[in-house]
């Protein structure tokens, strides 16, 4: 798949950042993300790439380094004034308000824009229509996947320019696996770049344009989805882990 | 066995307005503030004040002893303590959140502003009883054996105004919806681009609103004294729990409850055990529900 190429919507200069002071869980991270692309972040567990994540939408202060949207510095937004900036997040988990009822969980995510709120939800019903039969239904009552794909039309509701997605296909089955990167592609088509963590490396990279490969809280390889793919490190870092094994 | 029962309905009504006042800051921000009953002492005092300084008694209206002198009062009142638990957030509170300090550390701080609330009330109203009108209401024979106080009826049709517009509130307003995906979820509601801590100030004056006009109402059925604020605060707790901590509906349900078993202790001629009476209300609740009757099982986000 070949990225559009328009241009630097997300940089990332020497980012280092962690839990405490003294320790980083990520370091020296350069990257960046072009506009109308999918990239796809993987990397075995404590790699580094949901602390990245976090650091991108302002939940988690980072000790050195820059975080360009736009070509404007985000370090010091608060995370509402991050997301306000067109930047939409969906949590691996808890990401759905359970005792709120879908329509509401919608809602919710047209804040930023609530004008454009009746047009959002025609666009997210054509890409979800399952979510229309539970609008007025609690979250709570939501399968798994079923769960995943609210949060992901919540994040629409807010007309994204980039999406973050934090391990999206975890936990699901097979089948709502597939249909979220089936979704993803939609997405993108959309013009939503889109930015996402994978543990399912080889679905994952099918679908994006680019990838990065993180481990101990270093990037190790960034390339081509084409190319990560075919890439020694995969094998050593992730596959050999996994004795090939992937969704 | 009626009679008593009204009384502990008006009485349930006004720990019950209370009630919800916690249950909103137990939800946004995360602790039982024990401060509550002293916000709720904050409004009647600043209602005392506001009919000293109008100078109109508290005025009549129809069979009711009260009038809009009093309910001008408590329009200020909501305004004054809005203002005094904001400042109290900005200065403490605020400071804590931003250092993730933890539940207990909210908890200890706020029993230690309700100390410290508590003798600035003392110092500066003094310790005596003190009343909004030594007028003492008369009742209304509705039939054979069951009289009302007109005032009591207005109180129970100001607890349901206050729910109903609650409800209104949180339903069908947007910082109402944000509040409720603060309560549930304060992590997601961050990462979804509400500011949350716009949420708890506008909890906070949610709050405190009632604390103003359940203080003022308790103040008017009995009487002020200073340390009105850690008697209802108990009975406010008890009514939470029973209630389900998660609900607010709960907390109106668990005032009304605890209001009533009250009113029944005293009926029986338990009136020394009163109080008891609505802890072991609580004890069998919490044995039946751990949850509460209409509480949820909470989840740290």
């Amino acid at each position: 798949m070949n990225s559009s190429m328009n241009g630097k919507l997300l940089e990332i200069r020497d980012l280092s950042a962690g839990y405490s002071a003294s320790v980083n869980i990520i370091n020296d991270i350069t990257m960046w993300v072009e506009d109308g692309e999918i990239l796809t972040l993987i990397g075995p567990n404590g790699a580094g790439k949901s602390t990245l994540i976090k650091c991108l939408c302002g939940l988690l202060r980072y000790s050195s380094g820059s975080i360009l949207f736009k070509q404007k510095e985000i370090n010091g937004l608060k995370t509402h004034q991050i997301i306000s900036q067109s930047i939409a997040y969906v949590p691996q988990t808890n990401n759905v308000f359970s005792r709120l009822s879908v329509e509401h969980n919608l809602d919710l995510g047209s804040l930023a824009h609530p004008q454009s709120r009746d047009q959002r939800l025609v666009h997210v019903f054509e890409l979800f229509p399952d979510l229309k039969r539970y609008l007025g239904k609690k979250a709570g009552i939501l399968s798994g996947g079923q769960r995943q794909m609210l949060a992901i039309a919540r994040a629409l509701m807010s007309s994204p320019k980039l999406l973050l997605l934090d391990e999206p296909s975890a936990g699901l089955s097979p089948l709502f696996r597939r249909q979220v990167f089936e979704h993803v592609t939609k997405i993108k088509e959309t013009g939503v770049t889109v930015v996402m963590v994978e543990q399912n490396a080889k679905a994952a990279l099918k679908i994006s344009d680019r990838g990065i490969i993180l481990a101990e809280g270093k990037l190790r390889l960034e390339g081509t989805a084409e190319e990560v793919l075919q890439s020694s490190e995969i094998g050593e870092i992730y596959f050999g882990a996994q004795n090939g094994s992937d969704a | 066995m009626i009679q008593f029962l009204i009384d502990g309905l008006v009485n349930g009504s006004i720990i019950a307005l209370g009630a919800v006042g916690l249950s909103i800051s137990y939800n946004v921000m995360r602790f039982a503030n024990f401060a509550q009953g002293e916000v709720m002492a904050v409004g009647a005092y600043v209602s005392l004040g506001v009919l000293a300084l109008m100078g109109l008694g508290i005025g009549k209206m129809g069979p009711v002893s009260f009038g809009w002198p009093l309910l001008v009062s408590i329009l200020f009142s909501i305004m004054m303590t809005s203002i005094v638990v904001l400042i109290t957030d900005l200065l403490v509170f605020r400071r804590l959140r931003d250092k993730d300090s933890s539940r207990i550390t909210f908890i200890i701080v706020a029993f230690g502003i309700s100390l410290i609330a508590r003798n600035v009330i003392h110092l500066a109203a003094g310790g005596d009883q003190q009343f909004y009108s030594f007028y003492i209401p008369r009742a209304v024979q509705v039939f054979e054996g069951l009289k009302i106080v007109p005032d009591d009826m207005l109180i129970l049709l100001i607890t349901v105004l206050c729910v109903v517009l609650m409800h209104t509130f949180l339903n069908r307003t947007l910082i109402g919806k944000k509040m409720r995906s603060v309560a549930e979820n304060p992590s997601l509601a961050r990462v979804i681009g509400i500011n949350v801590d716009q949420v708890i100030r506008g909890s906070w004056i949610l709050g405190a609103s009632l604390a103003a006009v359940s203080g003022t109402l308790h103040a008017h059925i009995t009487q002020l004294d200073p340390e009105m604020g850690f008697e209802l605060i108990l009975p406010m707790f008890a009514a939470l729990i029973v209630g389900g901590v998660t609900s607010i509906y709960g907390a109106v349900l668990g005032g009304l409850l605890i209001g009533m078993s009250e009113a029944i202790a005293v009926a029986i001629g338990w009136s020394s055990y009163r109080g008891a009476v609505s802890f072991l209300i609580l004890i069998l609740v919490l044995i039946l529900r751990p949850h509460g009757i209409l509480g949820e099982k909470e989840r740290d986000a």
